[in-house]
């Protein structure tokens, strides 16, 4: 399922991205090897309204990457950058670089790129049909009609829901609980096969239960996929990401390991921030 | 002074709940009364004969109104194979694709289409398909039935698609579907329950109308074979009965009547029963 497009379509952007890899050193060469999103430069608009400002960080492959910030810093349009899906929305614009494995995702074409990039969003929101249809109906619309049934095993069984719902795949979507209604959301952004799960606040209409089951999943998931979560939760973003970054009105203010931002934060700002005195 | 007002607020609050209890019932009352009427009149003049028989010429007695209602299916057929499709794309249109401006006058224009009275979408239809032909037609009234389908089953199909939570649709264009991908295989299935009934309301509607089609499908004592004469309806039956000087022909009105508003609520009931048995209207 690994995408075809990967290696052609070398772009100008990319060629210089490429060439500005091959002059820094060895081991600035090797890490850069192990990124899968790097963001340049990334300024998003809202019509006039500017709601992301020369954002710089890059995301790690195979690891999860949690974004945290109070409501309105943008995180979240800045996470639906990522797979572009703030273009439903007119009158938006995105000016900047951000290249998914080196290549410039604003000059990809979109279905492939959502393909590659799958998205959770913060209420389940499974489509009125059965839950087989749920789990298969992205690789319909990407027209694979192969061993469909062995697929939605498969990604049912990645997302931890193949147990409580095997007797019942042709039952609706909306017939199981909320907690399980996310993880058929998550089992059908995995059918695919995405290299990178994005989760847009995926537990905060869920209770604390079912909360860790979806985190224990992430953690499961990070053999084959890396995530970027966006997060209001504090104790969440430190259990479940490696990285953390910190956002407050559309500017990316702190970016480091989980363990070092929570503990030595740099920033005042983010300092006060995890310590609750705002946000 | 305190309880002077508590008294006053809840007994403005009872006064308030009996008049909205009153009207509520009201509504109701005028369909059971109409129902009651009807039965009473129409149902004793119901017999096989008016499902298989002609009509008898005048002076006789007797006979049916097989025609009229072979009729009626038949102009709301047309009606349905010309105005649902319209109306249920330019409905998608509204309500997915229409920038504010163009959306506006769309949605101003049906508006205004809907309030065209029937006497004058009949000129219409009598001008675009009678005039030319110089005779009247099935085709002729189907396009006129058709032409107030239309509006009705806009707005219907914008107001359901409407209604569809937008999460539904980011989940599909998050999966790599195309816009229109997504209307089909996600939305409009979404919305069906609700835009199959606003379609069946609207061909409910026109069923009953009797206006365009006097000067469109006319009428016709006899059968009317394929789609280019004269046909007999219900409605206008109804009307030609309903004004002859015969007690015959009144209580064979009465039984058109019974019969046109039997149609309309089996159609009603039925699409409800189906539609919940595929469980489609809990999403509406």
């Amino acid at each position: 399922m690994a995408s075809a497009s990967q290696g052609n379509n070398a772009t100008a952007a990319q060629l210089a991205h490429q060439m500005r890899v091959s002059e820094k050193t060895p081991a600035a060469v090797e890490k850069e090897a192990s990124v899968r999103f790097e963001i340049s430069d990334l300024n998003f608009y809202y019509g006039a309204k500017q709601a992301v400002f020369g954002l710089n960080l890059k995301i790690p492959k195979n690891k999860v990457t949690a974004l945290i910030g109070p409501s309105g810093c943008g995180k979240s349009t800045f996470l639906r950058t990522l797979n572009r899906m703030n273009e439903t929305i007119r009158n938006t614009r995105v000016v900047g670089h951000i290249l998914l494995d080196g290549q410039n995702i604003l000059e990809m074409d979109v279905v492939k790129l959502r393909r590659r990039v799958g998205m959770v969003f913060q209420r389940p929101n499974p489509f009125p049909k059965s839950i087989y249809d749920n789990v298969a109906y992205g690789l319909r619309i990407n027209g694979y009609s192969g061993r469909l049934n062995d697929l939605v095993e498969h990604s049912l069984k990645r997302a931890a829901l193949w147990d409580e719902v095997k007797d019942a795949l042709h039952k609706s979507a909306f017939a199981l609980s909320g907690g399980q209604q996310q993880r058929l959301c998550i089992a059908r952004a995995l059918a695919v096969d995405p290299e990178v799960l994005l989760l847009d606040e995926p537990c905060s209409a869920l209770d604390p239960v079912t909360t860790a089951k979806i985190e224990e999943l992430m953690f499961q998931l990070k053999d084959s996929c890396t995530m970027a979560i966006v997060t209001h939760n504090m104790q969440q973003a430190a259990r479940a990401s490696d990285f953390t970054a910190f956002m407050l009105d559309g500017k990316l203010i702190e970016h480091n390991e989980t363990s070092k931002l929570f503990t030595t934060p740099q920033d005042p700002r983010t300092e006060a921030y995890i310590t609750g005195r705002f946000g | 002074m305190r309880q002077a007002r508590l008294v006053w607020r809840k007994s403005l609050n009872a006064v308030m709940l009996t008049l909205t209890g009153v009207a509520a019932f009201g509504v109701v009352a005028i369909l059971f009364l109409i129902l009651g009427y009807l039965i009473w009149n129409g149902g004793r003049s119901l017999n096989f004969d008016f499902f298989t028989q002609l009509p008898k010429p005048v002076g006789e007695t007797g006979g049916g109104m097989a025609n009229a209602i072979l009729g009626s299916l038949k102009l709301l057929f047309l009606a349905a194979l010309m105005g649902l499709p319209v109306g249920l794309l330019a409905g998608v249109y509204l309500a997915e694709f229409g920038g504010k401006v163009f959306s506006f006058v769309i949605r101003y224009t049906t508006d205004l289409l809907n309030g065209v009275p029937s006497i004058v979408i009949g000129i219409f239809a009598y001008t675009l398909l009678v005039l030319p032909v110089k005779h009247f037609s099935t085709l002729a009234g189907g396009l006129a039935l058709a032409v107030m389908v239309i509006p009705i089953t806009v707005r219907a199909t914008e107001e359901f698609l409407r209604a569809i939570p937008g999460s539904l649709r980011e989940g599909a264009m998050a999966l790599g579907a195309s816009q229109w991908r997504t209307i089909a295989t996600v939305i409009l299935p979404a919305a069906s329950g609700g835009i199959i009934t606003g379609m069946l309301l609207s061909l409910a509607r026109v069923a009953g109308e009797t206006a365009p089609l006097l000067f469109t499908a006319f009428s016709n004592r006899f059968w009317s074979p394929g789609w280019t004469q004269p046909t007999a309806s219900l409605p206008v039956m109804i009307y030609t009965y309903a004004i002859a000087p015969y007690d015959d022909w009144h209580r064979q009105a009465w039984a058109a009547g019974l019969i046109l508003l039997g149609l309309v609520l089996l159609a009603n009931m039925g699409c409800r029963v189906v539609l919940s048995r595929r469980g489609i209207t809990r999403s509406v």
